[in-house]
């Protein structure tokens, strides 16, 4: 770059200096900064509701700045009653099946119903979401109302997709308090920032 | 070991042992000791790393009969 010697020797000595105090002035920016996490929540079924809130409510725990943006299907999780969200086995081949009550033997049958009964049996969403509703309060996991209002109260911003809640007839007044209703241009910016971003 | 105020998180599983720890550490004083009982094996590195993240020293850390027993000191 048509350096002269001389600057080639101050340009070295920079480099040099650099390598040795830059590791360490990285790290202390590091630490004194509070992490962030962008969630983009787009699942409105009862299983699917956990990951966004378990991780935003324990990053919060942690002093981290979340933010959840809520999108199609998850805006059914940040809905004034969530206790209408269920669970489907139907087409879920990942989902054991199994009793959250009688004997050990017994709860231990992984019930494998084909698709097809699954599908002409109605109800029995309801009765698989009960059975999970059961299984989750034997396994001293939170409900999902707790998890939220405990996101809540650690300062996690819930940030709703205006579009969507127009596009499938909700109201302002069908969510929680305290929702921001913006659009994709909103929460990108935050998204760009963040140290974790995660889609739901 | 002494201590000034306890969380019983027994059956309690992730996350909730350790939210209820980050309230229960909000309403000590800093340099005050917390004592938490979990029976959730996943407590354990959950612990440590909670420790690590928000400078709360974790103090010790133990099992016995599948029980696990922590100390935090608040920072």
């Amino acid at each position: 770059m048509g350096a002269t010697p001389e600057i080639a020797v101050i340009d070295d000595l920079i480099r040099q200096r650099l390598d040795e105090i830059l590791p360490q002035k990285l790290q202390e920016i590091q630490e004194a900064k509070t992490p962030s996490m962008a969630i983009i929540a787009t699942k409105g079924t009862l299983d699917w509701a956990y990951p966004p809130f378990i991780l935003a409510s324990t990053a919060a725990a942690m002093g981290w700045d979340v933010t959840i943006f809520f999108t199609f299907y998850g805006l059914n999780l940040v809905k004034k009653d969530v206790s209408d969200l269920k669970i489907s086995p139907l087409g879920n081949p990942g989902m054991p099946m199994k009793m959250p009550f009688g004997p050990d033997w017994f709860k231990s049958i992984n019930w494998n119903i084909p698709n097809l009964i699954q599908a002409g049996i109605p109800g029995f969403e309801t009765v698989a979401t009960k059975l999970m509703q059961q299984t989750i309060a034997n396994n001293g996991v939170a409900k999902i109302e707790e998890l939220r209002e405990l996101s809540q109260e650690a300062g996690v911003k819930f940030v709703v997709c205006q579009m969507t809640v127009e596009l499938f007839g909700f109201n302002h007044e069908d969510f929680v308090d305290g929702m921001d209703f913006v659009g994709a241009a909103s929460f990108l910016p935050v998204a760009q920032t963040a140290d974790v971003t995660l889609f739901i | 070991m002494n201590f000034d105020k306890e969380l019983d998180a027994r059956g309690l599983n992730c996350p909730l042992p350790i939210l209820r720890a980050k309230k229960a550490l909000t309403e000590l004083t800093p340099g005050q000791t917390l004592r938490i009982l979990a029976t959730d094996p996943g407590s354990v590195k959950d612990f440590q790393a909670f420790a690590k993240q928000t400078g709360n020293e974790l103090l010790s850390s133990a099992e016995k009969n599948k029980e696990f027993e922590f100390f935090i000191k608040r920072k």
